[in-house]
């Protein structure tokens, strides 16, 4: 096991080449630039030896090859540069960015577990009933429904019943409020976000589970422990639910490195000043360190997720040995 | 000692001025409330730096100037007015001596930093400095507005004097732009890039806490020198780029205000929402869309072809309309249209495009097509930004006019990045939309977008006319304002009627949408104006 992990993490390093390779090209495409941009201004004025002097300044100027091994080779020795369009340290504008991402994508799996897992157990043992119509219908809405119009049913809802109940509207504050400073103002603020996206992440979820949970519960070994009289709910629990939940870990696995980079839209719904948002801004902004940094947290962190998804395998099914 | 008495007395009855003129422009007569924590929302993503000097986007005086003093200011009781008042200098704005050329300021006695230093002479001149003669390595976003400055000098610690090198209107007004906040000499002189990312003024909020892209918070300063201000205890300046949080933030109650603007459609709704506990104010904007043909690509290279083209467009007709669907509205020349230097509608009406009777003008332009021997199978570019307001609305009414003369356009919509970069580098367009969106109101300023590309290259439709860039000479260096008035007319023809270099489509019209609790803010002609928020309050009685 432990030789199979040393593997996987090296193989992490020709997948963050690779990535950083893709990235780096894709971003030098686009026609513009970071400095033109910078001096936008107001459209009164535009001088070009300003914009030749910022080039220089941040070295666009210099043939790509030595941009792009300036950047990787930083890269690897920890050194993420600085932000072209803030001139601030990247893990400075990234590591506020990441505790907030990173708390709405827990919140997010949290909702998600919480209402697939029990959801998708019940569709299955009681499969074709009313029960499971409507557990189906439910988790078919959560996928159909992208998660920031759902964000924007909640807000729009918010402010509806608000007025309707208190005589004013309320929302969500706009502003980030750190979980140790206000927990309570923390949690008003990120329930809602991590709810739309949990819904959706828990709808991929229910469908997962109950299939995956069908498919053992026609297992030999599921009608050898009925035949031996073990009663239903142990069944269940103790025998199916456990064997069952290796594509579900999968799923949710995958989702929750997604939700640290992916929540673009629905961040920009709530406000939140997380990951998806600087993705976005750094991309407009044409800030080649910034997002290059970004993409390669975000390959880093599905890598890692997919490793961890590998150990629970292993942890899930003692069958299972990586070697 | 008698003149440290005179100097205060006259600063607290400067400020006392200011503040009850301010309370009764207000409207109601309201007397204002101290305490309170204002929070606005900032419709902008973060700027790239902290230093106004540098930058030309609003993103940083929004959340920055209550952090800051400028020498002078538009007045905030009268924002609209071209009247500057003092901010860091005592008294009224000087009057000019030595032909015009020397301004000499006194500088209200007392003021500090927020770090304890005084603030003296030396660091205005230092501050200026940097805006008009910065180093080699420093950028200056504005030092063209300064080409009549010759030298800022210091007799002594509380006078700065200016020395022009010839007499201007331009001076003043270019002095009050609200981005020529006042540094620190020593912090200056240890980084000059220090202010980048740093915040050390002497204004009426003391920073608590930056965070880049979310928020920024500050306290009232207790050392403020307009005695009596700020009446609030905290502010909170909030990023928010997207229209609907700035909506739900003010539905909410999350935010009191946004000062940049709503379209109409937004404003109907939010009043809609919160009847009386919203306020809307209203103005001219000194922003306006530019239609540029590219001087450098047949068949707009012929004067008759850009002729056609703007006598198509129903100036008067597409005010009405499209006012009620984006945030432009006012017909104009290349003038801030409330401006005293700008063209009235009799003699915008002298102008091609601008006339009366548009099917005649729309019969003209068919012939000078004709004469040019333009081909109406083909189809042109039009290089649009992708923002909606107003550049996509206006972009699609700019087709509809086209076609109305048999001529196709294709809009081509390109995010910011690569719409500068058609714009400047590749030239890749027939005709693109442009924008020219000031501060303060300084026509004579303003109006140098319209010189030859190889002068002011802000100019996109590479032409390059010596007599144009004449007569836009002729009318800076003039003296007499009449005479000016005069000049700029002929200039103005000359641009938008004799050669069509480029075409004013419609002047931005701006609403604002704010809380009612929140008082003593007064809308001006720019969305860069009237942020330091000193002479602001909340009034809790009116969410009652």
């Amino acid at each position: 096991m432990h030789k199979y992990l040393v593997k996987r993490m090296l193989m992490m390093v020709p997948t963050l080449i690779g990535a950083a390779i893709l990235v780096f090209t894709l971003m030098h495409m686009i026609p513009g630039d970071v400095c033109a941009l910078r001096y936008a201004g107001t459209g009164g004025t535009f001088d070009v030896n300003q914009i030749e002097q910022c080039k220089e300044e941040l070295g666009l100027n210099r043939p790509l090859l030595v941009q792009f091994f300036e950047w990787i080779g930083g890269f690897f020795i920890g050194d993420f540069g600085t932000s072209m369009w803030t001139d601030r340290p990247i893990t400075e504008e990234m590591g506020p960015r990441v505790l907030l991402s990173l708390q709405v994508a827990v919140m997010a799996t949290i909702i998600s577990i919480l209402i697939s897992i029990p959801l998708g157990t019940i569709s299955a043992v009681k499969q074709n009933s009313w029960i499971d119509y409507t557990v189906r219908c439910v988790s078919i809405a959560g996928i159909a429904m992208p998660s920031f119009w759902l964000g924007i049913l909640i807000m729009l809802g918010l402010l509806a019943v608000s007025n309707s109940l208190l005589g004013y509207g309320w929302i969500p504050p706009i502003q980030y409020i750190p979980p140790l400073k206000d927990p309570i103002g923390n949690l008003t603020q990120l329930i809602w976000p991590a709810l739309a996206t949990g819904y959706r992440y828990s709808a991929v979820a229910t469908r997962m589970t109950r299939s995956a949970l069908l498919e053992v519960l026609r297992e030999d070994y599921i009608r050898t422990a009925r035949a031996k009289g073990v009663i239903e709910k142990l069944v269940v629990n103790r025998h199916a639910l456990k064997n069952s939940m290796l594509p579900v870990v999968t799923v949710i696995g995958i989702e929750f490195a997604f939700l640290m980079g992916g929540l673009v839209v629905t961040e920009q719904v709530f406000n939140l000043n997380g990951l998806g948002k600087l993705f976005v801004d750094s991309v407009t902004n044409h800030d080649y360190t910034l997002t290059q940094a970004l993409v390669m947290l975000v390959a880093f962190i599905f890598v890692v997720m997919n490793i961890v998804i590998d150990v629970i395998y292993a942890w899930l099914d003692p069958r299972i040995r990586y070697s | 000692m008698l003149g440290l008495r005179a100097l205060t007395a006259a600063t607290v009855g400067a400020a006392a001025v200011l503040a009850a003129g301010f309370a009764a422009a207000d409207g109601h007569g309201d007397k204002p409330k101290y305490g309170g924590h204002f929070t606005y929302v900032i419709p902008s993503k973060a700027p790239p730096s902290l230093d106004a000097h540098r930058e030309t986007t609003y993103g940083v005086i929004h959340p920055v100037r209550p952090y800051y003093s400028t020498l002078l200011r538009v007045n905030p009781a009268d924002p609209s007015s071209d009247v500057y008042v003092c901010d860091l200098c005592l008294g009224d704005v000087p009057e000019p001596t030595n032909g015009g050329k020397t301004y000499t300021f006194k500088l209200k006695s007392g003021v500090k930093f927020h770090d304890g230093t005084p603030l003296t002479s030396a660091d205005v001149k230092a501050s200026f400095d940097k805006i008009i003669f910065p180093p080699e390595g420093v950028s200056s976003a504005r030092k063209s507005f300064y080409m009549m400055v010759d030298s800022v000098t210091t007799p002594d610690a509380s006078t700065v004097v200016f020395n022009l090198k010839y007499a201007s209107s331009a001076f003043i007004p270019a002095l009050a732009a609200p981005y020529n906040f006042i540094y620190s000499k020593a912090k200056l002189d240890a980084d000059i890039h220090w202010y980048e990312k740093n915040i050390l003024g002497s204004g009426p909020f003391i920073l608590d806490e930056y965070q880049s892209g979310a928020q920024i918070t500050g306290t009232k300063n207790p050392n403020y020198y307009l005695k009596g201000l700020p009446y609030l205890d905290r502010i909170t300046g909030v990023f928010a780029n997207k229209e609907s949080i700035q909506v739900q933030a003010l539905r909410g109650n999350r935010a009191s205000a946004q000062f940049r603007g709503f379209p109409p459609k937004t404003r109907d709704d939010l009043v809609r929402a919160l009847g009386d506990k919203a306020t809307v104010q209203e103005t001219d904007w000194n922003c306006v869309l530019l239609a540029t043909p590219n001087h450098s690509r047949k068949p707009f290279d012929d004067v008759r072809v850009r002729r056609a083209l703007t006598l198509a467009l129903d100036r008067w007709g597409g005010s009405e309309y499209l006012s009620k669907i984006a945030i432009v509205k006012t017909v104009g020349g290349i003038v801030y249209p409330k401006s005293k230097l700008a063209a009235t509608k009799e003699e915008l009406m002298q102008l091609d495009g601008y006339k009366a009777d548009l099917e005649a003008s729309r019969a003209r332009a068919r012939e000078l097509l004709k004469e040019a021997g333009i081909d109406l199978s083909k189809t042109y570019i039009l290089n649009n930004r992708a923002v909606d307001q107003p550049y996509k609305v206006v972009g699609v009414w700019l087709l509809d006019q086209w076609r109305q003369i048999g001529l196709n356009f294709e809009q081509q919509v390109k995010p910011t990045g690569p719409f500068y970069a058609s714009l400047r580098e590749k030239g890749d367009f027939d005709v693109s939309i442009d924008f020219n969106c000031q501060s303060i109101v300084n026509p004579p300023i303003d109006t140098s977008k319209y010189l030859s590309s190889d002068i002011n290259p802000a100019n996109y439709s590479r032409v390059v006319d010596r007599k144009m860039d004449e007569l836009y000479n002729d009318m800076l260096l003039e003296a007499d304002p009449a005479k000016q008035r005069v000049k700029m007319r002929t200039y103005e023809k000359y641009v938008l009627h004799d050669q069509v270099t480029q075409m004013i489509t419609l002047w931005w019209f701006r609403t604002t949408v704010h809380r009612s609790h929140f008082k003593g803010w007064k809308i001006s002609p720019s969305h860069y104006l009237g942020q330091a928020l000193d002479t602001v309050w909340l009034d809790p009685d009116a969410d009652k």
